[in-house]
C-alpha cells in the first residue's frame, strides 16, 4: 500500500512545487513572500493530493473490473470447453456402447447387414474419438509450452501424398494435387506440419459439398514453404475470418461435429514454426487457406548422384 | 504346417486378450506375458517365432527388455507404442527392434507386419538374389529388372535399393541408413537420404507418389515392402 500510494504523493508534491515556481511571487523561485501565498500553495496541494489519490483509486477500480471480466472469459471458455468436449467426446462413445449392446442382447434379431452397419457406425465412431483425443493431446501440448518443434529436411510433395491418403478412400478423389517438380527440400517439423495439414484437409471434406474439388499447391517463396488450400464451400462470413482460429470457436449454425480445435492448431502448429496462416475467401467461392513458414531449403542440384 | 508361436510382452489385459484373438483366429500360437520379467523367462524357456513387445511396460522398461533379449534372441521383434514418440521409437529400432506399431493400430495393419516379420525370419542370410513384387535384385551382378525389364541406377542408388531389400519388413531409421550408405560422418544428412530416395522412386516404383516398395515412416525411417 505504501508503495502504491508514494508515486501519488510524490507527483502532488511535484506539482503544487511547480505551480509555486511559476505562478506564485517572487515567479521562477519557490520562495514564498506573502502568507496567502502559503495558504494557496497548501490550498494546491491539497487538491493535487486529491486529485492524485483519486485517479488512482479509479484506476485500481479498473483493474479490478477487467480481472473480473478476464475471469469471467475464462470460466467462459472453461463452459464452452465442457460443453463441446462432453458432446464430442459422449457423441462418438454412446455410438460404440450402443452398437455393442444391440449386437449383444439382439444377435439373434439382426440381419447380416444391420449387422455390418453396426460394425461399421462402431468404427467410424472409434476413428472420431481417435480424431478428437489426438487434437485434444495437440491442444495441451501447445498450451504446456513445452511444445519443441523438431525440423528436418522434408519432402513436400511427398507430405502433402501422405496425408491425402490418410483421408477416407471416398474422400480422396477430391483432392487436386499437382507435385511441384522444382520443389526443394524444406527443413520442417513434418509430424507437426502434418497434423496442420490432416486438419485443414478434414475441415475441408467436412464443411464443403460432397462432390466439390479441395485444391492444394506447395511452392517454395523467398526461403519460404508457402502452402494453398482451397476449396469450394461457401466460405467464411467476412466478420467471422479472424475468429475462426480461435480456441473452441465454431461458426455460428454450423453443422454437428467438431470441436473447435482444429483451426487453432493449425495456427499454433504454424506459429510453432515462427510462420503464419492466412484466411481469406475466394471471389469464386469457397475459402483459401495459405499457410507461410518460414524454412530452410535445400535444392536437389546441389548434389552428386553416382 | 506347424502354428508360427508369437510371445505377447504387454501389461494391459485388454490389449493381451485382443491380440489373442486376432492372432489365434489367424493361426498364430499366442503366448502371453504380463510383465517384462515374465517375458524374458518365456522368450528364454520356449523361444518364439516373434516377439510383439510393449514398450510402456511398468516393472522394467521395455528398452531394458529389448537391450536383454537382443543379447541372444535374433528373431523378430516388434513393437508397440504411443502416438507421437517418434524419439522413443527410433531408440527401439537402433537397439534392434524390427519394426513398430502405434497404439490405436488396425488389425489388417498388425498382420501384414507379422507376416512380414516372420518372412523374414525365413530369409536365406545372404541370397545373392532378392524378389520383391515386380522388383528383382542381383546383388552381385548389382543389376535390377523391374517386370523383367533393366533399371538402370547409380551405384548409391543401388547401394540403398540393396539396403532396403536386405530388410525387407524391418524399420530401417534414417540415422542407420546414413551410416550404412555414406559413413558415419553423413550422420545427420537427411537431405542426402531424401533425394536419392525420391530419384529411387522415380525409377522402381509404379507410381512414385503413392510408392508400394519404399515406404515412409514420418519422423522415424523407411520400410521396403
Amino acid at each position: 500500500m505504501l508503495f502504491d500510494i508514494l508515486p501519488v504523493l510524490f507527483s502532488a508534491v511535484l506539482s503544487a512545487l511547480t505551480w509555486n515556481y511559476f505562478f506564485i511571487p517572487p515567479r521562477f523561485t519557490f520562495h514564498i513572500d506573502k502568507a496567502q501565498d502559503v495558504l494557496m500553495f497548501l490550498l494546491y496541494f491539497v487538491i493535487a493530493l486529491v486529485n492524485a489519490v483519486l485517479s488512482f483509486k479509479i484506476r485500481k477500480a479498473e483493474s479490478k473490473a477487467r480481472d473480473k471480466e478476464e475471469k469471467e472469459k475464462t470460466i467462459k471458455l472453461y463452459n464452452t470447453l465442457l460443453n463441446t468436449l462432453s458432446h464430442e467426446l459422449r457423441t462418438p462413445i454412446a455410438t460404440i456402447i450402443g452398437a455393442i449392446d444391440t449386437l449383444q442382447i439382439s444377435t439373434n434379431k439382426l440381419s447380416p447387414l444391420q449387422q455390418s452397419e453396426l460394425l461399421n457406425e462402431m468404427d467410424k465412431a472409434s476413428v472420431r474419438l481417435n480424431r478428437q483425443v489426438e487434437n485434444l493431446l495437440n491442444m495441451s501440448r501447445l498450451e504446456s509450452g513445452f511444445l519443441k518443434i523438431k525440423r528436418d529436411w522434408c519432402d513436400g510433395n511427398e507430405l502433402i501424398y501422405a496425408v491425402i491418403q490418410k483421408q477416407e478412400q471416398v474422400f480422396q478423389t477430391r483432392f487436386r494435387f499437382e507435385p511441384n517438380e522444382k520443389l526443394p527440400l524444406f527443413k520442417l517439423d513434418s509430424g507437426l506440419i502434418e497434423q496442420v495439414l490432416q486438419n485443414l484437409f478434414h475441415n475441408a471434406i467436412q464443411y464443403t459439398p460432397h462432390d466439390a474439388p479441395i485444391e492444394i499447391v506447395i511452392k517454395a517463396e523467398n526461403l519460404n514453404c508457402i502452402i494453398t488450400v482451397r476449396d469450394h464451400g461457401s466460405g467464411f462470413p467476412t466478420s467471422e475470418l479472424e475468429s475462426v482460429f480461435e480456441k473452441f470457436y465454431r461458426l455460428p449454425h454450423s453443422k454437428a461435429g467438431g470441436s473447435g480445435l482444429g483451426l487453432s492448431i493449425v495456427k499454433g502448429f504454424v506459429e510453432a514454426h515462427e510462420g503464419e496462416v492466412l484466411l481469406e475467401n475466394n471471389p469464386d467461392g469457397g475459402a483459401i487457406f495459405t499457410l507461410i513458414i518460414p524454412a530452410e531449403t535445400s535444392f536437389i542440384s546441389n548434389l552428386k548422384n553416382e | 504346417m506347424n502354428k508360427a508361436e508369437i510371445l505377447i510382452i504387454d501389461d494391459e489385459p485388454q490389449i493381451r486378450k485382443l491380440l489373442e484373438i486376432a492372432l489365434e483366429s489367424n493361426d498364430y500360437k499366442v503366448l502371453q506375458a504380463s510383465s517384462g520379467k515374465e517375458g524374458l523367462v518365456q522368450a528364454a524357456t520356449h523361444p518364439p517365432e516373434l516377439i510383439i513387445l510393449d514398450l510402456g511396460l511398468p516393472d522394467k522398461s521395455g528398452h531394458e527388455i529389448l537391450k536383454a533379449l537382443r543379447t541372444w534372441y535374433n528373431k523378430s521383434i516388434l513393437i508397440l507404442s504411443v502416438q507421437n514418440n517418434e524419439t522413443d521409437i527410433v531408440a527401439a529400432l537402433d537397439a534392434g527392434a524390427t519394426d513398430y506399431l502405434t497404439k490405436p493400430f488396425r488389425t489388417a495393419e498388425l498382420l501384414a507386419r507379422i507376416r512380414a516379420a516372420i518372412r523374414r525370419n525365413q530369409l536365406p542370410d545372404d541370397s545373392p538374389q532378392i524378389q520383391s513384387g515386380s522388383l528383382q535384385i542381383d546383388l552381385i551382378a548389382r543389376t535390377v529388372k523391374k517386370n523383367q525389364m533393366l533399371v538402370k541406377l547409380t551405384s548409391t542408388e543401388f547401394n540403398l535399393l540393396a539396403l532396403f531389400a536386405k530388410n525387407e519388413g524391418r524399420v530401417l531409421t534414417h540415422q542407420f541408413i546414413l551410416k550404412e550408405i555414406w559413413g558415419h560422418a553423413y550422420y545427420s544428412e537427411t537431405q542426402y537420404l531424401r533425394v536419392f530416395v525420391g530419384t529411387l522412386r522415380k525409377k522402381i516404383e509404379d507410381n512414385p507418389n503413392q510408392p508400394a516398395h519404399i515406404i515412409t515412416e514420418s519422423g522415424v525411417g523407411y520400410r521396403f515392402s
